[in-house]
């Protein structure tokens, strides 16, 4: 099975290692993993911002690059989210390259969900021990319904707790370029986040999503705690990794 | 109501400071968040009930003008009088003309938000009338030198009981007394009185029933019976959005309603307005207006934000909003806050100028998993914000940024060159302790986080290095 990563930006910049955990993971999996080298961004952050031409010639791109693979497996639920959710809509008025999308999007997956829902995995090569708690991010979560998968493989770990904090699937506040418009109201949501984590006494703050790993990260070594640590799940998962 | 959306930044970030009000918000997620969530669990299917009530109010949209003909038609036969309003002053107009032709001096007012949004009050006010809000949170805020309320269903929620002990105390100058029961019992004493000699009744309207003329309205207090009934005159105004086809379609839609606002199967009173007081009755008014109003409506009609139209107004959306939990609906400068105001303020207002209020959500999208019909706010706001960026409305900052960075990720080999400097220098930054404590251009992270600093080389560098 030919499986393309999808790197995404923020693992390219600043968490290479959330990468090489993924395709450890995929590998052991049995699949063949290829990376694209010209890929960047899969444009969520212009579609957003409401700069549809930047996110539909984004979109092609990515189109372009990933349509030949079996899947497309990213490290988030949020780029894998806009694929699978939003893409369609940026090429509702053009019906060949819809279909080519709607294909693109029904083979994309998030990590977990791929693992779990198409590798259904029975083993993982971690070795992580204490205790974690869990933050749902809301793309994954509410456009992929990611939710159980990440759970399901935390299980697999013997030397794994999980805690579950409140409000575990309310938004830490990142929202993308939300973090930088509204500085004070998304370190506020952070900081209720980061309340929610520590108060469950985890080792470390496990999610499946980069950009709210770096706010929740950000603001729990503002607040002064430099120990507790803060994972993607892809590197709990793969154990150590040479990122 | 004085428009103040264009301060929402500056709004937002003042209340995050405010103990108090931020005391009164947590309340939301204990009484709100909880309650229905309870609710919903015990009415099992509660996502088929959604998706029929999206589809009832669909229906009702589509059909909107022949709706509002049959409800017009059937309302006149039941003897109502149905006044059409274009906009806010033609409401208000029209309310006042009514009241002067008939010799009002007092309106015993029950909720309604498109009051608020016409600015009715202040029109009674200016022509001699005395308007008097009997429900008792929009009470506190008239007594309260007419505070803007903060929230649609909750309206003082930003004010704790000791705030309103201070406040009755101060106005009523009765002895000074904090249990909530208490102050409820001295609020009722003083309107009980107002209600008897008021001599015309204002209520909203939930929903109008097309089939039989008759608008209808959900309360727990009960005040909204006594304004409808008491006086001569009972005035509804609303939006004409608010129609539906059938009775059988408001049953579905009260079955949504007080689930999605407060948790409750149903509310205390649900009434219905079906004409005046006819000939055999012997309670009731002597004449029903019905005053439907659209600004602004109709245009959103034939939109992109025609969804939004389906709003029923339960406040769910706000009430699991983490922005709104965390900076209030003062913040967002005018009648509607939270996620459902951050489509309406800027489509009834203008988009200019309310310019903030589409980009004050994280997109989280637990506003679009809560609403009762399924109205696709983030996808709404999003498409606000694209409109934004035709129309030139956003900061030149941020249009450069985004110009700059969709040019680069569009480039790969330049993208990547890019990436491998940012990320050494962002490296530098960090130090030994590997944390960025200020970002360049991006304060607004900085302000409140620091930034783990990456390890100095692109993912992409690294694994080109491994695999050959
Ligand atoms: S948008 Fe939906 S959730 Fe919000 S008030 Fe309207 S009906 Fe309720």
């Amino acid at each position: 099975m030919r499986v393309a990563l999808f790197v995404t930006c923020l693992a390219d910049l600043m968490k290479p290692g959330v990468a090489f955990a993924a395709i450890r993971l995929l590998e052991h999996g049995g699949c063949t993993v290829e990376v694209p080298q010209a890929q960047t961004c899969c444009g969520q952050p212009a579609y957003n911002s409401g700069d549809r031409a930047t996110a539909i010639a984004l979109a092609r791109k990515v189109l372009d690059e990933f349509e030949g693979f079996d899947y497309v497996v990213a490290p988030s639920g949020s780029c894998g989210g806009m694929v699978r959710a939003h893409y369609p809509e940026l090429f509702r008025d053009d019906p060949a390259t819809l279909k080519r999308i709607e294909g693109l999007a029904s083979r994309t997956y998030e990590l977990t969900d791929f693992l779990v829902n198409v590798l259904k995995l029975e083993s993982v090569p971690g070795d992580f021990k204490g205790t974690v708690t869990y933050h749902d991010s809301c793309s994954g979560l509410r456009e992929l319904n990611v939710k159980a998968q990440p759970r399901a493989l935390l299980a697999l770990l013997p030397g794994v707790t999980l805690t579950e904090m409140n409000e575990a699937e309310t938004c830490c506040g990142f929202g993308g370029t939300f973090s930088l418009k509204f500085g004070e109201v998304s370190t506020q949501l952070a900081d209720n986040k980061c309340g929610h984590a520590c108060a469950t006494g985890a080792d470390a703050i496990v999610g499946g999503d980069l950009g709210c790993l770096l706010n929740i990260e950000g603001r729990l070594r503002r607040r002064g705690d430099l120990k507790s640590q803060v994972l993607h799940i892809a590197e709990v998962l793969a154990g150590e990794t040479e990122g | 109501m004085e428009l103040r959306s264009n301060e929402f930044k500056a709004r937002a970030a003042a209340n995050l400071g405010n103990e108090k009000l931020q005391k009164g918000l947590g309340l939301i997620k204990v009484k709100a968040v909880v309650n229905r969530a309870n609710a919903v669990a015990e009415f099992g299917d509660f996502e088929t009930l959604r998706e029929a009530g999206k589809e009832i109010r669909n229906r009702a949209l589509a059909d909107l003008d022949l709706y509002l003909e049959r409800f017009e038609r059937e309302a006149t036969a039941r003897g109502a009088v149905v006044h059409w309003a274009e906009n806010a002053s033609e409401a208000c107009r029209i309310v006042v003309d009514i009241a002067k032709q008939n010799g009002v001096k007092t309106a015993a007012k029950s909720k309604s938000m498109v009051s608020e949004e016409v600015g009715l009050n202040d029109a009674l006010i200016e022509a001699g009338i005395e308007p008097i809000e009997t429900d008792l949170g929009e009470y506190i805020l008239q007594i309260n030198d007419a505070e803007p309320p903060s929230h649609i269903v909750m309206p003082v929620i930003h004010k704790t009981a000791e705030d309103v002990a201070d406040l009755f105390h101060a106005k009523h100058g009765t002895p000074r007394k904090t249990d909530p029961a208490a102050l409820t019992r001295e609020a009722r004493e003083i309107l009980r009185p107002k209600f008897l000699s008021a001599d015309m009744g204002v209520s909203g309207a939930n929903f109008l029933i097309a089939e039989t003329g008759s608008t209808l309205i959900v309360t727990n207090e009960g005040n909204g019976r006594l304004c409808t009934t008491l006086p001569r005159l009972h005035v509804a105004i609303t939006g004409i959005e608010k129609v539906v086809a059938t009775l059988e379609d408001v049953s579905t839609l009260l079955r949504l309603l007080p689930r999605s606002a407060t948790g409750q199967a149903i509310t205390n009173y649900v009434s219905l307005h079906t004409g005046p007081k006819r000939l055999e009755e012997t309670d009731g008014p002597q004449q029903f207006h019905i005053v439907l109003v659209d600004n602004g409506r109709s245009k959103l009609l034939a939109g992109e934000m025609r969804e939004m139209l389906r709003c029923i107004r339960c406040g769910a959306c706000m009430n699991h909003c983490p922005v709104y939990q965390a900076v209030g609906g003062h913040a967002y400068g005018w009648v509607y806050p939270g996620p459902m105001g951050n489509i309406l303020t800027p489509s009834y207002v203008g988009l200019e100028n309310a310019v903030a209020l589409p980009n004050a959500a994280t997109m989280c999208n637990q506003c679009g998993v809560v609403c009762p019909v399924k109205i696709p706010l983030p996808d709404l706001m999003r498409k606000l914000r694209e409109e934004q960026m035709v129309r030139g409305l956003k900061p030149w900052t941020e249009r450069a940024g985004l110009a700059l960075w969709g040019w680069a990720a569009q480039r790969p080999a330049l993208y990547a060159l890019g990436t491998r400097i940012a990320v050494r220098f962002m490296k530098w930054l960090g130090g030994s302790e590997k944390l960025i404590h200020r970002l360049p251009l991006a304060s607004g992270w900085s302000d409140g986080r620091d930034f783990p600093a990456p390890a100095g080389r692109t993912f992409r560098e690294l694994y080109k290095e491994r695999r050959t």
